[in-house]
């Protein structure tokens, strides 16, 4: 047996990306494609002087939805289905940690999405081509918005993994979407908390802030459809927050995980 | 072979407790206190009825499940130990594996797991998918394959890492007779390069054929142990002989009666004081003498003796309990 | 072999299907029939709520912007031209614009212009129109467009030329802004209404904006402009006509058989100006010209 070094959260994470692809996830791209295409021919007929605006908010929209769907749908049934189709009783019988599997079934999903993304904004770039004919600079700062998407993503699909971890994708579909829906309300909580002057909700709101992931950091769209400058100084520190934020999540996962009798 | 006398396996005390009940609360034991050791290049089956537990040792050995009490050890190393599974296969039972993948990218897929360069790798998958017959079918999708072709691929990925230890439960199940001659042969040949084979099944004949030494687990709690021919007694109970009849001879009338008829053979246990009579008999008649064979308890006898035993029946099957 | 193969079943689906269609299509056609009198023309608002409905969009605000917006403009465009029409809806479908992207600038131009727009044309509501423009103002301080159409209501609608002259400076105030600003405010703080004025305050609109529903509005703004101008010319001339003659000309023919006019003037419409009894002209009655305010004499 050779003693190459090989990164078993790689090898799982190419298998998961070939399994998405072959379950056909990326058919999703043929609806997109069809809508923007509409789009991007009927918006002048529409919305007079706006055509570039609207292309960008329902396209960015678009991504941002379809992505989250699928994060969220195929991210409940990463462990679970292999759970309970028992192939995880062969694969953890071979030298793979429990944590590995994890984090290569992550890694596997976010490749997915990441190239789905990736080609529905050739996609929106062909749209506004049509549209307005050139490109300009401040456009870049949708494709800052677009990653400010995938951020978003990583986070979701980390929440959907952990709770695949334990229980069934109903249940796990309900927890991350009601995770997901609280956190964009993240900064209404914190002010309701600071509006009541009860210590105790304020207190308990601010914590909540803090422990809530706080989706509306990565809300770009608004801005790549104006074209304002998005600073750098954002695009670090939302990294580094999407950075850190999966890093708790798959942890807890493994946590979790590590100790679960399977069936 | 053997490193200092380690054995390949080594049980002791595995016990384990599935919580019961929507609160969690009530317990039930489906393993108790096992403890048994397995050298190393030996042939071992773990037999039981279903629900003896077979399977939830196989599985806590895995690391699918936890013991609530126990310890077991693998080659000297202690089953958390991730190294272990190196040097382990694993055939589950009624084994599924991820059905978009073919057979082929599915043994690719599990040998990636073992570091094995692109060339290595490719050899050993063709080599292990024409061991278990399936060179044809090995670009077919694994959602296509039938039960028997997913047992083929199950033990072709528990081996082709050349794995010391083979652990396999249920091998045989959703074989047709030649499959599972085969399989019977690469056990053979696993023993044969030194390995150790641990193999539970309810299928006694299989047990009796292959093994070196048998456990037998009933309601999670280990019966006995050893070889096949010492758990039940060596005492002949009589003998059977098989005959049919010559051309349109008659046979001896007495014996045809007692005798069971399968086609044109016939089958009659004597004790074995009357052998030689009814042997007379037959030869009077002319009649053509198939075999002779002493009747021992198989067993089976003592499985279903136990079995009985547990349910509070009577039965007259003599134990050398070890 | 009494059991169908597959294929006759597909096949009769698959033939029933296209005439069940239509069936349902032609059901359709027959209830909307029996329920066009009345409720068609209603539309529904379920939502007014403009900071609701941003909670409600989960980040989506952005595109729901659009949605509404693209909905005031045909909310608009469907009851232009229809009698008895009303514009109900159209404030809060523009709040609703507005708060859901409040940097969504045509919004506030198109609201500017018909909230004020006295019916059948508008919604006649200049104080809604104001408030919106200066919620614009707020939520967009670099766009001196909106400043200056604050200062076209005041202007135009409220006539209230001291705080439309302020509008306009403030616009002028912007940076980037045109020239052009500083001189409307001093215009307007000069003079008041004049036609000059109001002509450069339309033809600025009309030059400035794609909508095609603005665009007509302004065109039509500078037709009666156009007419009020020439009228009060005529006036004039009219005059003139009494000091030689002792009396007001009953045509504009028996101007230019006097040699006062060189030619039969007509409107856009290509209508000749009537003149009155009392020397005032006025527009022929079957002329779609329409002069909306009245000024002084335009200046020299």
């Amino acid at each position: 047996m050779s003693a190459a070094r090989i990164s078993i959260p790689g090898v799982v994470a190419v298998n998961a990306y070939r399994e998405a692809i072959r379950d056909r996830v990326l058919y999703n791209l043929i609806f997109f494609a069809l809508m923007m295409f509409g789009a991007a021919i009927l918006v002048g007929q529409i919305s007079i002087g706006i055509e570039r605006l609207v292309i960008v908010n329902l396209g960015l929209s678009a991504i941002s939805l379809i992505g989250l769907i699928m994060a969220i749908f195929i991210g409940v049934g990463l462990v679970y289905k292999e759970i309970e189709k028992r192939t995880l009783y062969s694969l953890l019988a071979k030298p793979v940690r429990r944590w590995e599997f994890l984090v290569g079934k992550y890694a596997g999903l976010l490749l997915t999405l990441a190239v789905n993304t990736a080609l529905m904004a050739l996609g929106l770039a062909a749209a506004l081509y049509y549209v307005s004919r050139h490109f300009e600079r401040s456009d870049f700062s949708i494709l800052v918005a677009i990653y400010f998407i995938l951020l978003e993503l990583a986070l979701v699909t980390a929440l959907a993994l952990f709770f695949s971890c334990f229980s069934s994708p109903i249940l796990s579909t309900l927890f991350t979407l009601a995770i997901y829906i609280t956190g964009t309300f993240a900064q209404d909580i914190r002010e309701f908390g600071e509006v009541t002057k009860n210590p105790v909700l304020l207190g308990m709101t601010r914590a909540l802030y803090y422990l809530l992931p706080n989706f509306h950091n990565f809300n770009g769209i608004a801005a790549a459809a104006y074209g304002d400058k998005i600073p750098a100084a954002l695009i670090v520190q939302n990294t580094l927050y999407a950075l850190l934020y999966v890093s708790v999540v798959l942890l807890g996962a493994s946590a979790v995980f590590s100790g679960r009798n399977l069936k | 072979m053997n490193i200092m006398g380690t054995p390949a396996i080594e049980i002791e005390g595995l016990t384990k407790d599935f919580p019961l009940g929507f609160w969690r609360r009530r317990q039930r034991r489906s393993l108790d206190n096992l403890t048994l050791q397995v050298a190393e290049g030996e042939v071992f089956g773990f037999l039981g009825p279903n629900g003896a537990g077979k399977t939830t040792t196989l599985k806590l050995l895995m690391g699918l499940i936890f013991p609530t009490a126990g310890t077991a050890r693998i080659r000297g190393r202690s089953i958390d130990d991730i190294g272990v599974h190196s040097e382990i296969g694993f055939l589950p039972e009624q084994p599924y594996f991820y059905d978009y993948l073919t057979a082929r990218e599915l043994l690719d897929y599990y040998a990636r797991f073992f570091g094995y360069g692109a060339t290595e790798r490719s050899e050993r998958v063709k080599r292990f998918l024409e061991l278990v017959g399936l060179t044809a079918a090995a670009e077919v999708q694994l959602r296509k394959f039938s039960k028997g072709m997913l047992q083929r691929v199950g033990i072709a990925q528990a081996i082709l890492h050349d794995p010391q230890v083979v652990f396999l439960d249920e091998p045989m199940s959703g074989l047709d007779p030649v499959g599972r001659r085969e399989v019977r042969d690469i056990i053979l040949a696993l023993r044969q390069q030194g390995r150790t084979v641990f193999f539970s099944t309810h299928i006694l004949t299989d047990a009796e054929m292959l093994c070196d030494r048998v456990a037998v687990l009933l309601g999670g709690k280990l019966q006995g142990v050893g070889a096949p021919g010492d758990i039940v007694s060596i005492k002949v109970q009589g003998m059977e002989v098989l005959f049919e009849a010559l051309d349109g001879r008659p046979l001896p009338p007495k014996l045809a009666e007692r005798a069971t008829k399968t086609g044109a053979r016939y089958r009659i246990e004597l004790p074995e004081a009357e052998l030689y009579a009814a042997l007379e008999m037959l030869r009077a008649s002319e009649a053509r003498i198939l075999s002779v064979q002493p009747l021992r308890p198989t067993l089976e006898d003592y499985f279903f003796g136990l079995v009985d035993r547990e349910k509070g029946a009577s039965h007259a099957v003599e134990v050398d309990a070890r | 072999m009494t059991v169908l193969p597959k294929n006759s079943v597909a096949w009769i689906a698959l033939s029933a299907a296209p005439v069940l269609l239509l069936a349902i299509a032609a059901l359709q056609v027959s209830i909307d029939a029996r329920t066009r009198s009345g409720a068609r023309q209603k539309q529904e608002l379920l939502l007014r709520s403009g900071p609701l409905v941003k909670k409600l969009s989960l980040g989506y605000d952005a595109l729901l912007a659009d949605v509404y917006w693209t909905r005031a403009v045909q909310y608009y465009g469907a009851r232009i031209g229809v009698p008895h029409a009303d514009f109900d809806l159209l404030w809060p479908l523009l709040d609703l614009t507005t708060t859901l992207d409040p940097r969504l600038l045509p919004a506030y131009r198109f609201g500017a212009i018909f909230l004020s727009e006295p019916p059948p044309i508008g919604a006649g509501r200049t104080d809604l129109a104001v408030e919106l423009v200066k919620r614009g103002i707020q939520a967009n301080p670099d766009a001196w467009r909106l400043d200056s159409d604050l200062g076209f209501l005041y202007y135009w609608r409220s006539k209230d030329y001291p705080n439309a002259a302020a509008a306009y400076f403030a616009a002028s105030k912007v940076p980037n802004s045109p020239a052009w600003l500083r001189l409307m405010a001093a215009r307007v703080a000069d003079k008041g209404a004049s036609i000059e004025t109001s002509r450069m305050i339309w033809s600025e609109l009309f030059q400035s904006t794609k909508d095609p529903h603005v665009r007509k509005d302004a065109y039509e703004k500078l037709r009666g402009l156009k007419a009020q101008e020439d009228e009060a010319h005529l006036d004039e001339l009219a005059e003139d006509y009494r000091k030689r003659f002792k009396h007001y000309p009953a045509s504009t023919k028996e101007m230019v058989d006097s040699g006062i006019l060189s030619g039969i003037p007509v409107d856009s419409d290509g209508l000749p100006y009537r003149i009155g009894l009392d020397g005032k002209s006025h527009l022929d009655p079957r002329s779609t010209v329409v002069i909306e305010q009245s000024f002084g004499a335009p200046s020299k």
